[in-house]
C-alpha cells in the first residue's frame, strides 16, 4: 500500500501506529488490508474501537477521502461509518483471485477517473467478503448511487457466476453518502503496476489517482 | 455481588444463508441417514462469568455490551442471551 502511493503514485505516505495516528495532519486515510487482532469475533469489529477510528470518524466528516481495502472495508462497516455487515464467503474458503469488476458511479473521490460501467481487473484475497445488507437498505443503498463496484463477468453482467463469495447484488465496494469514504473488498494496490497484472493493465492506480485528483481540486 | 454465567449465541437473522448450517445438514446429518433433521443453523456461541446483584442485572449487562461493543452485528445477526447461577 505505502508503496504504491509513494512510488507509483508519487504522494508523500506514511505508515502510522493506529495509536498515535491524529487526522489534523494529513489529506487523506488509507485502511489497507490484512487481519488486524487476527479477525477474532468478526473481521474488523475489534479494530474499529481502536483510537485511530475516532481519528478516521473525524476525518470522514471533514469530507476528506477515507478508502477502506478488504479488512480496511471490514473495519469501517464495523464502526458504523459505512453500513451493512460481512459474512463467511458462501464457499466457506479462503479465495484469492483476479476479478472482474464494473464501476457503477463516477460520482466519487475515488472514481472521477473511471467511466461508469468501466471494468477493471483486480484481485481479491479474502475469506469473510460476503457483504450484506436487508433489501429495503440495499435498494436505498442503490437509489442513492452508494453501491461503487459490483463483480461482473467479462460481458459485464453481474451474474452468480461472477460473484466470487456471495455478497449480495455482487457488491464489491459502497461509498458514504457524500462519496468521500469508500470501502472496496478487492485490492487495487496490487493492481496498480503492469508487472504485477496477468493483463498487463495498472486498473487499481485509476482509484488511488483519482483520489489524489480530489484532494488537489 | 453473586456470579453468574451468561451465554450468549449468535446466528444469521433467517433472511441471510448459513453455509455452515446447510453443509453440516446436507453433507453429514442426511448423509448419515438422519433424514428427521429438516433444517441445521450454526452459530457462535460465547460463555461469560460476571459479577451481579441478580439475574436480570447479569442480562442486562451482558446485553448492554453486546450492543454497544457488537458482540454481533445487527445488520446480519441475532443474538440470544441466557443467565445461569452459578
Amino acid at each position: 500500500m505505502v508503496h504504491v502511493l509513494k512510488n507509483v503514485l508519487n504522494v508523500p505516505t506514511e505508515l502510522v501506529w493506529h495509536k498515535e495516528f491524529k487526522h489534523s495532519g494529513y489529506d487523506a486515510v488509507v485502511l489497507p488490508g490484512g487481519f488486524s487482532y487476527g479477525d477474532h469475533l468478526r473481521c474488523g469489529v475489534i479494530a474499529a474501537r481502536s483510537p485511530a477510528m475516532e481519528e478516521v470518524k473525524l476525518m470522514a466528516e471533514e469530507g476528506k477521502p477515507v478508502l477502506g481495502i478488504c479488512n480496511g472495508f471490514q473495519i469501517l462497516v464495523e464502526a458504523e461509518i459505512l453500513p451493512g455487515a460481512f459474512l463467511p464467503n458462501d464457499s466457506l474458503k479462503f479465495i484469492c483471485k483476479w476479478i472482474i469488476l464494473r464501476c457503477e458511479t463516477a460520482h466519487t473521490a475515488f472514481t472521477s477517473l473511471i467511466s461508469e460501467g468501466q471494468m477493471l481487473h483486480m484481485p481479491i484475497a479474502h475469506h469473510e467478503g460476503r457483504y450484506f445488507h436487508e433489501a429495503e437498505a440495499l435498494k436505498a443503498l442503490s437509489f442513492s448511487r452508494r453501491i461503487v463496484f459490483r463483480y461482473v463477468d467479462e460481458k459485464g453482467e453481474p451474474s452468480s457466476k461472477a460473484n466470487p463469495n456471495g455478497a449480495v447484488g455482487n457488491i464489491a465496494a459502497i461509498a458514504n453518502e457524500r462519496g468521500n469514504v469508500l470501502g472496496i473488498m478487492p485490492h487495487p494496490e496490487r493492481a496498480s503496476e503492469p508487472i504485477l497484472n496477468p493483463s498487463r493493465r495498472r486498473d487499481g492506480a485509476l482509484i488511488f489517482q483519482s483520489m489524489v485528483d480530489y484532494i488537489k481540486h | 455481588m453473586k456470579n453468574y454465567t451468561v451465554e450468549v449465541v449468535i446466528q444469521n437473522k433467517p433472511v441471510a444463508r448459513d453455509p455452515e448450517g446447510e453443509t453440516i445438514h446436507r453433507d453429514l446429518l442426511l448423509k448419515g441417514g438422519y433424514e428427521n433433521v429438516k433444517s441445521v443453523r450454526a452459530g457462535k456461541y460465547i460463555q461469560l462469568e460476571v459479577q451481579a446483584e441478580g439475574p436480570e442485572d447479569a442480562e442486562k449487562l451482558v446485553f448492554e455490551m453486546c450492543n454497544a461493543l457488537r458482540l454481533y452485528n445487527p445488520v446480519v445477526h441475532t443474538s440470544r442471551i441466557q443467565v445461569r447461577e452459578k
